[in-house]
Protein backbone atom coordinates (compact mmCIF):
# COMPACT_ATOMS: atom_id res chain seq x y z
CA UNK A 1 0.00 0.00 0.00
CA UNK A 2 1.48 3.90 -1.19
CA UNK A 3 1.10 6.19 1.42
CA UNK A 4 0.93 10.17 0.56
CA UNK A 5 1.94 12.11 3.76
CA UNK A 6 1.38 16.05 2.93
CA UNK A 7 4.03 18.56 4.99
CA UNK A 8 3.36 22.07 4.97
CA UNK A 9 6.47 24.42 5.84
CA UNK A 10 5.54 27.13 9.01
CA UNK A 11 6.68 29.46 11.46
CA UNK A 12 8.42 27.06 13.98
CA UNK A 13 6.06 26.51 16.81
CA UNK A 14 8.42 28.04 19.37
CA UNK A 15 9.05 31.65 17.61
CA UNK A 16 6.27 34.21 19.39
CA UNK A 17 4.71 35.88 16.11
CA UNK A 18 4.90 39.70 15.55
CA UNK A 19 2.23 41.33 13.09
CA UNK A 20 4.07 43.47 10.68
CA UNK A 21 3.92 47.56 11.24
CA UNK A 22 1.88 47.71 7.76
CA UNK A 23 -0.90 45.23 9.35
CA UNK A 24 -0.13 43.19 5.85
CA UNK A 25 1.05 40.49 7.81
CA UNK A 26 3.36 38.46 10.24
CA UNK A 27 6.61 39.04 9.97
CA UNK A 28 8.34 35.97 8.19
CA UNK A 29 11.50 37.47 7.53
CA UNK A 30 14.74 36.00 9.34
CA UNK A 31 11.89 33.87 11.22
CA UNK A 32 12.69 30.27 11.98
CA UNK A 33 10.93 27.94 9.91
CA UNK A 34 9.94 24.37 10.52
CA UNK A 35 7.52 20.90 9.79
CA UNK A 36 3.88 22.33 11.08
CA UNK A 37 4.05 20.13 14.48
CA UNK A 38 0.81 18.05 13.56
CA UNK A 39 2.78 17.25 9.57
CA UNK A 40 5.23 15.23 12.08
CA UNK A 41 2.80 13.30 13.98
CA UNK A 42 1.65 12.32 10.21
CA UNK A 43 4.65 11.83 8.69
CA UNK A 44 5.67 9.50 12.01
CA UNK A 45 2.32 7.70 11.39
CA UNK A 46 3.29 6.80 7.69
CA UNK A 47 6.78 5.42 8.70
CA UNK A 48 5.53 3.44 11.40
CA UNK A 49 2.89 1.94 8.57
CA UNK A 50 5.83 1.08 7.02
CA UNK A 51 7.51 -0.23 10.00
CA UNK A 52 4.55 -2.75 10.21
CA UNK A 53 4.33 -3.67 6.66
CA UNK A 54 1.63 -2.41 5.70
CA UNK A 55 2.67 0.64 3.89
CA UNK A 56 5.05 -0.15 1.00
CA UNK A 57 6.13 2.84 -0.01
CA UNK A 58 6.13 6.45 1.51
CA UNK A 59 5.93 10.02 -0.47
CA UNK A 60 6.35 13.06 1.33
CA UNK A 61 4.49 16.00 -0.60
CA UNK A 62 5.00 19.86 -0.05
CA UNK A 63 3.44 22.74 -1.57
CA UNK A 64 5.78 25.91 -0.58
CA UNK A 65 8.06 27.58 -1.93
CA UNK A 66 12.04 26.18 -3.00
CA UNK A 67 13.07 27.02 0.41
CA UNK A 68 10.30 23.77 1.26
CA UNK A 69 12.64 21.27 0.28
CA UNK A 70 14.21 21.50 4.04
CA UNK A 71 10.92 20.06 4.91
CA UNK A 72 11.19 17.68 2.79
CA UNK A 73 14.59 16.52 3.63
CA UNK A 74 13.57 16.28 6.98
CA UNK A 75 10.69 13.73 5.96
CA UNK A 76 13.08 11.71 4.33
CA UNK A 77 15.37 11.94 6.86
CA UNK A 78 12.60 10.53 9.41
CA UNK A 79 12.10 7.20 6.79
CA UNK A 80 9.96 8.62 3.49
CA UNK A 81 11.31 6.98 0.25
CA UNK A 82 10.82 10.08 -2.04
CA UNK A 83 9.34 13.48 -2.09
CA UNK A 84 7.57 15.54 -4.11
CA UNK A 85 7.81 19.65 -3.93
CA UNK A 86 4.72 21.38 -5.77
CA UNK A 87 6.61 24.89 -5.74
CA UNK A 88 5.51 27.66 -5.61
CA UNK A 89 6.15 31.28 -4.05
CA UNK A 90 2.48 32.25 -3.51
CA UNK A 91 0.52 31.79 -0.45
CA UNK A 92 -2.21 29.17 -1.08
CA UNK A 93 -5.26 28.62 0.42
CA UNK A 94 -6.69 25.62 1.87
CA UNK A 95 -9.09 24.72 -1.21
CA UNK A 96 -6.07 25.83 -3.82
CA UNK A 97 -3.86 23.24 -1.65
CA UNK A 98 -6.64 20.31 -1.91
CA UNK A 99 -6.80 21.12 -5.99
CA UNK A 100 -3.04 20.41 -5.86
CA UNK A 101 -3.04 17.64 -3.90
CA UNK A 102 -5.77 16.01 -5.68
CA UNK A 103 -3.98 16.35 -8.79
CA UNK A 104 -0.53 14.49 -7.21
CA UNK A 105 -2.95 11.89 -6.02
CA UNK A 106 -4.37 11.05 -9.27
CA UNK A 107 -0.77 10.69 -10.16
CA UNK A 108 0.66 8.99 -7.01
CA UNK A 109 -2.64 6.83 -6.62
CA UNK A 110 -1.97 6.52 -2.89
CA UNK A 111 -4.48 4.16 -0.97
CA UNK A 112 -4.12 6.18 1.87
CA UNK A 113 -3.59 10.11 2.44
CA UNK A 114 -2.22 11.53 6.17
CA UNK A 115 -2.27 15.32 6.60
CA UNK A 116 -2.01 16.96 9.35
CA UNK A 117 -5.38 18.33 11.29
CA UNK A 118 -4.99 21.83 10.65
CA UNK A 119 -1.57 24.01 10.28
CA UNK A 120 -0.46 26.49 13.10
CA UNK A 121 0.04 29.19 10.67
CA UNK A 122 -3.55 29.79 9.04
CA UNK A 123 -5.16 27.58 11.61
CA UNK A 124 -7.93 26.55 9.18
CA UNK A 125 -8.55 23.07 9.77
CA UNK A 126 -9.54 22.78 5.90
CA UNK A 127 -7.01 21.10 3.53
CA UNK A 128 -7.86 16.90 4.20
CA UNK A 129 -11.77 17.98 4.20
CA UNK A 130 -11.20 19.33 1.47
CA UNK A 131 -9.04 16.64 -0.23
CA UNK A 132 -11.75 14.26 0.64
CA UNK A 133 -14.60 16.17 -1.37
CA UNK A 134 -12.71 16.52 -4.28
CA UNK A 135 -11.14 12.67 -4.19
CA UNK A 136 -13.99 11.16 -3.60
CA UNK A 137 -12.80 9.44 -0.68
CA UNK A 138 -13.92 9.04 3.09
CA UNK A 139 -11.67 11.10 5.36
CA UNK A 140 -11.21 10.23 9.45
CA UNK A 141 -10.22 13.67 10.83
CA UNK A 142 -8.63 14.38 14.05
CA UNK A 143 -6.69 10.94 14.10
CA UNK A 144 -5.91 9.53 17.21
CA UNK A 145 -5.67 5.79 16.70
CA UNK A 146 -5.54 4.19 12.88
CA UNK A 147 -5.83 0.61 12.48
CA UNK A 148 -5.45 -0.63 8.79
CA UNK A 149 -7.65 -3.56 8.34
CA UNK A 150 -7.69 -5.12 4.40
CA UNK A 151 -9.44 -2.50 2.28
CA UNK A 152 -10.64 -0.29 4.79
CA UNK A 153 -9.09 1.52 7.72
CA UNK A 154 -10.58 2.00 11.40
CA UNK A 155 -10.11 6.05 12.61
CA UNK A 156 -10.56 6.99 16.42
CA UNK A 157 -11.13 10.63 16.27
CA UNK A 158 -11.06 13.22 19.11
CA UNK A 159 -14.51 14.50 18.97
CA UNK A 160 -16.29 17.22 21.50
CA UNK A 161 -16.91 15.58 24.43
CA UNK A 162 -14.77 12.11 24.01
CA UNK A 163 -13.82 10.05 21.03
CA UNK A 164 -15.30 8.14 17.92
CA UNK A 165 -14.29 5.52 15.64
CA UNK A 166 -15.71 5.48 12.00
CA UNK A 167 -14.46 2.80 9.12
CA UNK A 168 -13.44 4.01 5.99
CA UNK A 169 -13.06 2.45 2.59
CA UNK A 170 -9.64 2.75 1.19
CA UNK A 171 -8.33 4.42 -0.11
CA UNK A 172 -9.12 7.18 2.00
CA UNK A 173 -7.67 10.34 4.38
CA UNK A 174 -7.08 10.59 7.40
CA UNK A 175 -5.95 14.08 9.48
CA UNK A 176 -3.99 13.52 12.67
CA UNK A 177 -4.94 15.05 15.82
CA UNK A 178 -1.58 15.35 19.26
CA UNK A 179 -2.48 12.16 20.44
CA UNK A 180 -1.64 10.16 17.19
CA UNK A 181 2.19 9.34 17.91
CA UNK A 182 4.83 11.32 19.11
CA UNK A 183 6.90 12.34 16.46
CA UNK A 184 10.86 10.24 16.61
CA UNK A 185 13.80 12.85 15.45
CA UNK A 186 15.91 11.90 12.55
CA UNK A 187 19.27 10.47 13.00
CA UNK A 188 22.41 12.39 11.52
CA UNK A 189 23.13 9.03 9.12
CA UNK A 190 19.72 9.46 8.36
CA UNK A 191 19.46 12.81 7.51
CA UNK A 192 22.87 12.22 5.22
CA UNK A 193 21.67 9.63 3.30
CA UNK A 194 18.14 11.91 3.40
CA UNK A 195 20.18 13.62 0.42
CA UNK A 196 20.36 10.85 -1.74
CA UNK A 197 16.82 10.07 -1.44
CA UNK A 198 14.95 11.13 -4.94
CA UNK A 199 12.89 14.57 -4.44
CA UNK A 200 10.88 15.69 -7.50
CA UNK A 201 9.74 19.02 -7.82
CA UNK A 202 6.70 20.15 -9.96
CA UNK A 203 4.63 23.29 -10.27
CA UNK A 204 0.95 24.02 -9.85
CA UNK A 205 0.99 24.79 -13.74
CA UNK A 206 2.56 21.78 -14.82
CA UNK A 207 -0.23 19.86 -12.41
CA UNK A 208 -2.95 22.40 -14.22
CA UNK A 209 -3.98 23.17 -11.32
CA UNK A 210 -5.31 26.82 -10.99
CA UNK A 211 -4.99 28.64 -8.11
CA UNK A 212 -6.86 31.82 -7.38
CA UNK A 213 -8.34 32.21 -4.45
CA UNK A 214 -11.98 34.24 -3.80
CA UNK A 215 -10.31 35.32 -0.42
CA UNK A 216 -8.71 38.75 0.08
CA UNK A 217 -6.79 39.38 3.59
CA UNK A 218 -7.46 43.17 4.39
CA UNK A 219 -5.34 43.35 6.96
CA UNK A 220 -3.96 41.24 9.98
CA UNK A 221 -3.72 43.02 13.67
CA UNK A 222 -2.26 42.43 16.78
CA UNK A 223 -5.47 41.15 19.03
CA UNK A 224 -6.22 43.39 21.88
CA UNK A 225 -3.67 42.93 25.04
CA UNK A 226 -4.75 41.53 28.03
CA UNK A 227 -2.80 43.47 30.57
CA UNK A 228 -1.45 41.69 33.38
CA UNK A 229 -3.92 42.24 36.95
CA UNK A 230 -2.95 42.01 40.26
CA UNK A 231 -1.24 39.79 42.94
CA UNK A 232 -3.22 38.86 45.67
CA UNK A 233 -1.64 37.43 48.85
CA UNK A 234 -4.20 35.30 50.16
CA UNK A 235 -7.30 33.36 49.36
CA UNK A 236 -8.60 35.45 51.53
CA UNK A 237 -8.04 38.53 49.41
CA UNK A 238 -8.53 35.94 45.79
CA UNK A 239 -12.50 35.08 47.30
CA UNK A 240 -13.14 39.06 48.29
CA UNK A 241 -11.71 40.12 45.18
CA UNK A 242 -14.03 37.95 43.33
CA UNK A 243 -16.80 38.61 45.19
CA UNK A 244 -16.82 42.30 45.61
CA UNK A 245 -14.60 43.56 42.66
CA UNK A 246 -14.86 41.03 39.58
CA UNK A 247 -18.69 40.04 40.64
CA UNK A 248 -18.24 36.91 39.26
CA UNK A 249 -19.14 34.23 42.57
CA UNK B 1 -30.24 37.46 0.66
CA UNK B 2 -30.36 34.35 3.23
CA UNK B 3 -28.60 32.14 5.35
CA UNK B 4 -28.29 28.61 5.70
CA UNK B 5 -26.95 27.78 9.19
CA UNK B 6 -26.34 23.99 9.77
CA UNK B 7 -27.09 22.71 13.09
CA UNK B 8 -25.01 21.30 15.55
CA UNK B 9 -27.84 18.46 17.15
CA UNK B 10 -28.21 15.51 18.82
CA UNK B 11 -30.81 14.42 17.59
CA UNK B 12 -32.95 14.90 20.28
CA UNK B 13 -31.78 18.57 21.48
CA UNK B 14 -30.39 21.18 19.24
CA UNK B 15 -26.63 21.72 20.12
CA UNK B 16 -25.58 24.85 22.27
CA UNK B 17 -23.30 26.17 19.80
CA UNK B 18 -26.05 26.50 17.49
CA UNK B 19 -27.39 29.71 18.92
CA UNK B 20 -23.97 31.70 18.68
CA UNK B 21 -24.14 30.45 15.15
CA UNK B 22 -27.51 32.36 14.25
CA UNK B 23 -26.67 35.45 16.29
CA UNK B 24 -23.42 35.44 13.77
CA UNK B 25 -26.34 35.15 10.85
CA UNK B 26 -28.06 37.85 12.46
CA UNK B 27 -24.96 40.15 11.84
CA UNK B 28 -24.82 39.41 8.48
CA UNK B 29 -28.45 39.86 7.96
CA UNK B 30 -31.24 38.46 6.09
CA UNK B 31 -33.38 35.21 6.08
CA UNK B 32 -32.14 32.52 8.62
CA UNK B 33 -32.97 29.31 7.86
CA UNK B 34 -31.47 25.99 10.20
CA UNK B 35 -30.87 22.82 8.54
CA UNK B 36 -31.19 19.95 10.98
CA UNK B 37 -29.47 16.45 9.41
CA UNK B 38 -30.20 13.15 11.19
CA UNK B 39 -31.62 10.44 11.81
CA UNK B 40 -35.07 10.39 14.29
CA UNK B 41 -34.16 14.53 14.84
CA UNK B 42 -37.61 15.61 15.06
CA UNK B 43 -36.87 16.96 18.21
CA UNK B 44 -33.92 18.73 17.41
CA UNK B 45 -35.84 20.34 14.12
CA UNK B 46 -38.64 21.47 16.84
CA UNK B 47 -36.02 23.27 19.02
CA UNK B 48 -34.15 25.02 15.70
CA UNK B 49 -37.63 26.07 15.13
CA UNK B 50 -38.23 28.20 18.17
CA UNK B 51 -34.82 29.95 18.23
CA UNK B 52 -35.37 33.62 17.75
CA UNK B 53 -34.76 35.20 14.53
CA UNK B 54 -34.72 31.92 12.46
CA UNK B 55 -37.88 31.89 10.06
CA UNK B 56 -37.45 28.39 8.20
CA UNK B 57 -35.84 25.11 9.55
CA UNK B 58 -35.41 22.25 7.10
CA UNK B 59 -35.40 18.70 8.42
CA UNK B 60 -33.73 16.06 6.56
CA UNK B 61 -34.32 12.92 8.51
CA UNK B 62 -32.52 9.70 7.34
CA UNK B 63 -30.12 6.78 9.07
CA UNK B 64 -27.55 7.86 6.65
CA UNK B 65 -27.08 11.46 9.17
CA UNK B 66 -27.34 9.88 11.95
CA UNK B 67 -23.85 10.15 13.28
CA UNK B 68 -23.14 13.32 11.12
CA UNK B 69 -20.75 11.38 8.84
CA UNK B 70 -19.49 13.98 6.47
CA UNK B 71 -19.13 11.84 3.70
CA UNK B 72 -23.19 11.61 3.51
CA UNK B 73 -24.09 15.36 5.13
CA UNK B 74 -21.66 17.25 3.08
CA UNK B 75 -23.77 15.66 0.09
CA UNK B 76 -27.03 17.14 1.27
CA UNK B 77 -25.56 20.51 2.64
CA UNK B 78 -23.61 21.41 -0.73
CA UNK B 79 -26.88 20.35 -2.38
CA UNK B 80 -29.55 22.92 -0.33
CA UNK B 81 -26.74 25.53 0.05
CA UNK B 82 -27.11 26.83 -3.87
CA UNK B 83 -30.17 28.53 -2.85
CA UNK B 84 -28.27 31.10 0.02
CA UNK B 85 -25.56 33.33 -0.01
CA UNK B 86 -24.55 31.56 3.29
CA UNK B 87 -23.41 28.66 5.05
CA UNK B 88 -23.01 29.22 9.07
CA UNK B 89 -21.46 26.29 11.44
CA UNK B 90 -20.57 26.19 14.63
CA UNK B 91 -16.50 25.64 15.12
CA UNK B 92 -17.12 22.54 17.10
CA UNK B 93 -15.26 19.17 15.67
CA UNK B 94 -18.24 17.97 13.90
CA UNK B 95 -18.76 21.46 12.10
CA UNK B 96 -15.19 21.40 11.09
CA UNK B 97 -14.82 18.14 10.31
CA UNK B 98 -18.20 18.81 7.60
CA UNK B 99 -17.60 21.90 6.35
CA UNK B 100 -14.72 21.98 4.36
CA UNK B 101 -16.15 19.28 2.86
CA UNK B 102 -18.88 21.41 1.92
CA UNK B 103 -16.79 24.31 0.69
CA UNK B 104 -15.03 22.41 -1.78
CA UNK B 105 -17.52 20.42 -3.15
CA UNK B 106 -19.20 23.62 -4.18
CA UNK B 107 -15.26 24.87 -5.48
CA UNK B 108 -15.52 27.89 -2.66
CA UNK B 109 -12.81 28.53 -0.19
CA UNK B 110 -13.89 28.71 3.34
CA UNK B 111 -13.63 30.91 6.12
CA UNK B 112 -12.62 29.88 9.79
CA UNK B 113 -13.73 30.09 13.21
CA UNK B 114 -14.75 33.87 12.72
CA UNK B 115 -14.86 35.86 15.70
CA UNK B 116 -16.82 38.62 14.38
CA UNK B 117 -19.30 39.76 11.19
CA UNK B 118 -17.70 43.34 9.66
CA UNK B 119 -20.26 43.28 6.95
CA UNK B 120 -21.46 40.97 4.96
CA UNK B 121 -18.51 39.74 2.71
CA UNK B 122 -16.23 40.66 5.41
CA UNK B 123 -14.83 38.74 8.93
CA UNK B 124 -12.11 38.76 11.33
CA UNK B 125 -10.70 36.04 12.29
CA UNK B 126 -7.70 34.36 14.06
CA UNK B 127 -4.42 33.08 13.12
CA UNK B 128 -1.37 31.95 14.29
CA UNK B 129 -2.75 30.68 18.16
CA UNK B 130 -4.49 33.79 18.09
CA UNK B 131 -1.45 35.54 18.08
CA UNK B 132 -2.55 38.08 15.41
CA UNK B 133 -6.10 38.45 14.06
CA UNK B 134 -7.22 38.41 10.02
CA UNK B 135 -9.59 40.64 8.38
CA UNK B 136 -10.86 38.44 5.58
CA UNK B 137 -13.12 39.37 2.62
CA UNK B 138 -15.10 37.10 0.20
CA UNK B 139 -16.30 37.26 -3.48
CA UNK B 140 -17.25 33.80 -3.13
CA UNK B 141 -21.23 33.57 -4.34
CA UNK B 142 -21.67 31.30 -1.46
CA UNK B 143 -19.83 32.32 1.46
CA UNK B 144 -18.98 29.23 3.52
CA UNK B 145 -17.68 29.82 7.16
CA UNK B 146 -17.24 28.06 10.43
CA UNK B 147 -18.09 30.33 13.70
CA UNK B 148 -15.85 30.42 16.75
CA UNK B 149 -18.89 30.30 19.75
CA UNK B 150 -16.98 32.84 22.02
CA UNK B 151 -17.13 35.76 19.68
CA UNK B 152 -20.76 35.64 19.43
CA UNK B 153 -23.73 35.86 22.70
CA UNK B 154 -26.14 33.06 21.99
CA UNK B 155 -29.27 33.70 20.52
CA UNK B 156 -32.39 32.97 22.66
CA UNK B 157 -33.32 29.36 22.26
CA UNK B 158 -37.55 30.70 22.68
CA UNK B 159 -39.58 32.82 20.88
CA UNK B 160 -39.22 31.86 17.53
CA UNK B 161 -41.72 30.27 15.31
CA UNK B 162 -40.09 29.41 12.12
CA UNK B 163 -41.92 26.70 9.30
CA UNK B 164 -40.95 23.41 9.54
CA UNK B 165 -40.15 21.51 6.47
CA UNK B 166 -39.24 18.11 5.79
CA UNK B 167 -36.81 17.37 2.60
CA UNK B 168 -35.61 14.24 1.20
CA UNK B 169 -32.48 12.93 2.18
CA UNK B 170 -29.80 12.20 -0.24
CA UNK B 171 -27.84 9.50 -0.91
CA UNK B 172 -25.40 7.29 1.44
CA UNK B 173 -22.18 7.80 -0.28
CA UNK B 174 -21.53 4.26 1.28
CA UNK B 175 -17.51 4.80 1.72
CA UNK B 176 -17.86 5.51 5.40
CA UNK B 177 -19.71 3.85 8.77
CA UNK B 178 -20.17 4.49 12.06
CA UNK B 179 -18.34 1.76 14.64
CA UNK B 180 -18.44 3.29 17.94
CA UNK B 181 -18.47 6.39 20.72
CA UNK B 182 -16.78 6.84 23.74
CA UNK B 183 -18.19 10.14 25.17
CA UNK B 184 -17.53 11.21 28.83
CA UNK B 185 -21.08 11.78 30.43
CA UNK B 186 -21.01 14.33 32.72
CA UNK B 187 -23.64 16.43 35.05
CA UNK B 188 -21.56 19.45 34.59
CA UNK B 189 -22.11 22.34 31.99
CA UNK B 190 -20.02 21.62 28.75
CA UNK B 191 -16.93 23.30 29.05
CA UNK B 192 -17.30 25.59 25.99
CA UNK B 193 -20.68 26.65 27.55
CA UNK B 194 -19.49 26.93 31.40
CA UNK B 195 -19.60 30.35 33.24
CA UNK B 196 -16.89 29.48 35.07
CA UNK B 197 -13.59 26.97 33.92
CA UNK B 198 -11.37 25.79 36.71
CA UNK B 199 -8.17 24.06 34.53
CA UNK B 200 -5.45 22.39 35.93
CA UNK B 201 -2.15 21.69 34.36
CA UNK B 202 0.99 19.76 34.93
CA UNK B 203 1.41 21.47 38.49
CA UNK B 204 -1.65 18.77 38.94
CA UNK B 205 0.47 15.96 39.75
CA UNK B 206 -1.99 13.49 39.29
CA UNK B 207 -4.73 13.10 37.65
CA UNK B 208 -6.56 11.93 41.39
CA UNK B 209 -5.67 15.43 42.37
CA UNK B 210 -8.11 16.80 39.52
CA UNK B 211 -10.55 15.63 42.01
CA UNK B 212 -10.36 18.78 44.02
CA UNK B 213 -10.92 20.99 40.82
CA UNK B 214 -14.36 18.90 40.49
CA UNK B 215 -15.00 19.69 43.84
CA UNK B 216 -14.48 23.54 43.45
CA UNK B 217 -16.40 23.25 39.94
CA UNK B 218 -19.48 22.02 42.03
CA UNK B 219 -19.68 24.70 43.88
CA UNK B 220 -19.34 26.93 41.75
CA UNK B 221 -21.66 25.71 39.07
CA UNK B 222 -18.71 25.40 36.62
CA UNK B 223 -16.40 22.62 34.12
CA UNK B 224 -13.38 21.37 34.90
CA UNK B 225 -10.23 22.11 31.92
CA UNK B 226 -6.90 21.27 31.44
CA UNK B 227 -3.60 22.49 29.53
CA UNK B 228 -2.38 19.72 26.86
CA UNK B 229 0.55 18.92 29.26
CA UNK B 230 -2.14 17.73 31.72
CA UNK B 231 -3.96 15.85 28.98
CA UNK B 232 -0.39 14.39 27.43
CA UNK B 233 0.44 13.69 31.28
CA UNK B 234 -2.42 11.44 31.31
CA UNK B 235 -4.14 13.53 33.91
CA UNK B 236 -7.64 13.67 32.00
CA UNK B 237 -8.80 12.73 28.99
CA UNK B 238 -8.22 14.75 26.07
CA UNK B 239 -11.52 16.20 25.17
CA UNK B 240 -10.80 18.86 28.39
CA UNK B 241 -7.76 20.42 26.65
CA UNK B 242 -8.42 24.15 26.32
CA UNK B 243 -6.02 25.77 24.04
CA UNK B 244 -5.49 26.44 20.27
CA UNK B 245 -6.26 22.72 19.44
CA UNK B 246 -8.59 22.03 21.45
CA UNK B 247 -11.86 23.86 23.35
CA UNK B 248 -11.41 27.66 22.89
CA UNK B 249 -13.53 28.86 26.00
CA UNK B 250 -14.49 32.51 27.29
CA UNK B 251 -16.54 31.92 30.55
CA UNK B 252 -16.81 34.64 32.86
CA UNK B 253 -14.54 33.47 34.99
CA UNK B 254 -11.25 31.31 34.52
CA UNK B 255 -9.27 29.62 37.56
CA UNK B 256 -5.86 28.36 35.73
CA UNK B 257 -4.42 25.91 38.52
CA UNK B 258 -0.62 24.70 38.25
CA UNK B 259 -0.34 25.98 34.75
CA UNK B 260 2.45 27.82 33.57
CA UNK B 261 0.69 29.44 30.54
CA UNK B 262 2.11 28.38 26.53
CA UNK B 263 0.86 30.73 23.99
CA UNK B 264 -0.90 27.72 22.60
CA UNK B 265 -3.10 27.56 26.22
CA UNK B 266 -3.79 31.30 26.53
CA UNK B 267 -5.02 31.05 22.63
CA UNK B 268 -7.70 28.88 24.19
CA UNK B 269 -8.61 30.92 27.31
CA UNK B 270 -7.57 34.68 26.80
CA UNK B 271 -11.26 36.01 25.99
CA UNK B 272 -12.31 34.99 29.37
CA UNK B 273 -13.79 37.86 31.29
CA UNK B 274 -12.18 37.30 34.55
CA UNK B 275 -8.67 35.12 34.97
CA UNK B 276 -7.43 33.87 38.36
CA UNK B 277 -3.93 32.61 37.92
CA UNK B 278 -2.53 29.80 40.90
CA UNK B 279 0.81 28.85 40.60
CA UNK B 280 4.20 28.74 42.64
CA UNK B 281 6.18 30.00 40.09
CA UNK B 282 6.19 33.90 40.09
CA UNK B 283 7.69 34.14 36.94
CA UNK B 284 5.27 31.86 34.94
CA UNK B 285 3.78 33.55 31.88
CA UNK B 286 -0.10 33.12 32.47
CA UNK B 287 0.40 35.91 35.48
CA UNK B 288 0.44 38.44 32.38
CA UNK B 289 -3.05 37.78 31.87
CA UNK B 290 -4.14 37.19 34.99
CA UNK B 291 -6.58 39.98 36.79
CA UNK B 292 -5.81 38.24 39.99
CA UNK B 293 -2.70 36.15 40.46
CA UNK B 294 -1.89 34.17 43.75
CA UNK B 295 2.11 32.99 43.92
CA UNK B 296 1.24 30.07 46.04
CA UNK B 297 1.20 26.51 45.85
CA UNK B 298 -1.82 24.92 44.50
CA UNK B 299 -1.86 22.30 47.10
CA UNK B 300 -2.42 24.53 50.19
CA UNK B 301 -4.55 27.00 48.11
CA UNK B 302 -7.15 24.78 46.57
CA UNK B 303 -8.38 23.50 49.70
CA UNK B 304 -8.75 26.72 51.10
CA UNK B 305 -10.63 27.91 48.65
CA UNK B 306 -13.07 25.33 48.73
CA UNK B 307 -13.46 25.78 52.66
CA UNK B 308 -13.55 30.06 51.76
CA UNK B 309 -16.85 29.26 48.80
Amino acid sequence: MKVLVAVKRVVDHNVKVRVKADNTGVELANVKMSMNPFCEIGVEEAIRLKEKGIATEVVAVCVGPTAAQEQLRTALALGADRAILVETDAELGSLAVAKILKAVADQEQPQLILLGKQAIDSDNNQTGQMLGALTGFAQGTFASKVEVDGDKVNVTREIDGGFQTVALKLPAIVTTDLRLNEPRYAKLPDIMKAKKKPLDTVTPETLGVAVSSTLKTLKVEAPAQRSAGIKVKDVAELVDKLKNEAKVI
Amino acid sequence: MAILVIAEHSNSALGAATLNTVTAAKAIGGDIHILVAGENCAAAGEAAAKVEGVTKVLVADNAAYAHQLPENVALLVAEQAKAYSHVLTPATTTGKNLLPRVAALLDTDQISEIISVESPDTFKRPIYAGNAIATVQSSADIKVITVRGTGFDAAAAEGGSAAIENIAAGADAGISAFVGEEIAKSDRPDLTAARVVISGGRGMQSGENFDMLYALADKLGGAVGASRAAVDAGFVPNDLQVGQTGKIVAPDLYIAVGISGAIQHLAGMKDSKVIVAINKDADAPIFQVADYGLVADLFDVIPELDAAL
